[in-house]
């Protein structure tokens, strides 16, 4: 396949189609525009509907109709955006409907800024809406991995049944770099359980999320946490870079991590052991591949655009073991590699 | 030189085409021969513009002009500037205009100056066979026929500036010359110059670009802690 040179929101358009999304339905906020823009271009061309709805509120529950049709959907909107959709995404989780949801992220809270932040991390891993449930989270930190994850996030909403996320970013969304769109025979598996039509050929079917009897409710809920138990054991990933002897692990996801790989590479050279530790999946977290990348680790330093937000799953994940501490910039300043790099050395020195 | 005939150069093209990138580079050039000012008029881009510029260019005597609230969170594209004085007061203007026909309606509104400009004016239309957008001479004419009635003006010359970003190499370059002859004779407008990578040598068609938009993870990739322009 030939590169081509993207912006991370149109790469993921394109990806969407190319992954078999039908149906996008999307309202507009900086800085996901291109994602809606490239698609309202593209999808009819295609053979798929693209459509501006009146609202984030009607745009997911468009989705959610679209999923329940058994089409593979998607939605996009940047931090606010997503905040008025979390109430539709309950109900598609309730549902057990598959479909993607597209985060690129801007400074928060309220209305925030329109430059480029991590701080929904807890939105995205922890309550996207009210009620028990949990979304599979992808963390990409380049356009090519943003690509990639686009594929792998449809392919995981139709095995699982569920909504999954791609948490992106302002900077991910707008930085291009060149990219390879990969060359896959997308297979969209059989949905028996979808409102396509039954051609009185078999009972109808019925996507519903009010149970009249609570153990019924309960029994829903119990079965869909199974399913989250299958995905934490086979559905984690991260990337691990100089940590085999690292005593000073650097924790970082999405474009922050790039951040800090910089920085690990700089003080690498210094002769600091320093290593990066980037969960490609918020959600599930990969404890167990952190906990081997921490195998000599003194320190964990988690660098975040946010206040620290990912801090309380790394130490979960390593039940407090080691010292987690803090570096970030928020309200759409990116942290910059001199900042990361003088927060190592600083732990270095403290070590020794 | 390639450039440097026309006091007022309109750098229009598709998305992510290269244009804030070559802006800056022909400021920095045109600024050893005379008062050079840049407008950024892109309005539909909120990150990885000229505006980002503007204190290295201010620095080396350059006029800066951009939207008032470029680069803060106000998202609201205001062109609160008098460019026809910014013309007058400048013996070169570069004008960064937004990627696509979208970012190209601003420029319709300056029509009758653009037009009183005559000779002096030249709008070049900027492609990048490396964008998706961009792969096929179809989808450059079309795009540059919608950006030309955008803008209400007519394109006076092409510029090649085909690259990968990072990835960018003399060699890529000079895999996009058969597809830029099919563009010169699809649209019967002449290739004023190719852009070729920085430390390649400079002739009346070639002109060396410094890549200067880059992500700020990127200079300490290299070993370097501060952004160096020269």
């Amino acid at each position: 396949m030939e590169k081509v040179l993207m912006k991370g929101n149109e790469a993921l358009a394109e990806a969407a189609m190319r992954a078999g999304c039908k149906c996008f339905f999307g309202y507009p906020i900086t800085p996901q525009t291109e994602i809606s823009a490239y698609l309202a271009k593209n999808m009819a061309k295609r053979g798929g509907v693209f459509l501006q709805a009146e609202s984030e509120v009607a745009a997911i529950n468009m989705v959610l109709g679209a999923a329940a049709a058994g089409v593979r959907a998607m939605t996009s909107s940047s931090s606010p955006g997503i905040s008025l959709k979390s109430e539709g995404v309950s109900y598609i989780a309730a549902s057990d409907l598959p479909c993607v949801i597209v985060n690129v992220q801007r400074g928060g809270p309220g209305l925030g800024g329109i430059q480029p932040s991590q701080s929904d991390y807890f939105q995205a891993t922890k309550a996207l809406g009210h009620g028990d449930f949990q979304m599979i989270v992808y963390a990409p930190a380049s356009v090519q991995e943003t690509i990639d994850m686009t594929y792998l996030a449809f392919d995981m909403a139709d095995k699982y049944r569920m909504p999954v996320m791609i948490l992106s970013d302002g900077l991910l969304g707008q930085m291009m770099e060149p990219v390879v769109f990969p060359n896959v025979d997308v297979q969209i598996p059989d949905k028996p359980w979808a409102c396509s039509g039954h051609q009185n050929k078999r009972p109808h079917n019925i996507i519903n999320s009010l149970y009249l009897q609570p153990d019924v409710l309960e029994r829903s809920v119990n079965e869909r946490f199974e399913r989250y138990e299958l995905i934490k054991q086979s559905c984690t990933m991260a990337e691990t870079d100089f940590c085999e002897d690292a005593e000073i692990v650097v924790a970082a996801f999405g474009a922050s991590a790039r951040v800090a790989k910089s920085a690990v590479n700089a003080v690498r050279a210094k002769g600091i052991k320093a290593g990066l530790f980037r969960p490609q999946t918020l959600f599930p977290f990969p404890v167990e591949q952190l906990n081997k990348a921490c195998g000599k680790a003194k320190v964990v330093l988690s660098v975040e655009m946010n206040k620290g937000q990912m801090v309380e799953d790394l130490r979960l994940a390593l039940n407090c073991r080691l010292p987690v501490e803090f570096f970030g910039r928020h309200g759409g300043i990116i942290p910059s590699v001199k900042e990361v790099l003088a927060q190592i050395e600083q732990i270095h020195e403290r070590i020794e | 030189m390639v450039i440097g005939q026309k006091s007022v150069i309109l750098l229009a093209g598709d998305y992510g085409c290269g244009k804030t990138n070559l802006a800056v580079n022909l400021a920095l050039l045109l600024a050893e021969k005379g008062k050079v000012s840049v407008v950024d008029m892109d309005t539909v881009n909120p990150y990885f513009r000229t505006a980002d510029f503007g204190e290295m260019l201010a620095e080396r005597g350059i006029n800066v002009v951009f939207p008032q609230y470029a680069n803060t969170n106000l998202d609201i594209p205001v062109l609160n500037f008098d460019l026809e004085s910014i013309i007058l007061q400048s013996d070169f203007t570069i004008i960064d205009v937004g990627g696509s026909d979208a970012g190209a309606y601003p420029v319709g509104r300056y029509e009758s100056l653009f037009k009183s400009l005559g000779d002096e004016l030249e709008m070049l239309y900027v492609f990048n066979m490396y964008r998706l957008c961009e792969r096929s001479a179809d989808e450059v004419v079309r795009t540059l026929r919608e950006i030309e009635s955008a803008c209400r003006l007519k394109c006076t010359a092409l510029v090649n500036n085909s690259n990968l970003g990072v990835e960018t190499t003399p060699r890529v370059i000079a895999q996009t010359a058969d597809f830029a002859e099919e563009i010169v004779e699809r649209t019967g407008l002449p290739l004023r110059f190719t852009c070729v990578t920085e430390n390649e040598n400079s002739d009346e068609t070639h002109l060396p670009v410094k890549r200067l938009v880059t992500l700020p993870w990127e200079i300490q990739e290299t070993g370097e802690t501060e952004r160096e322009y020269d």
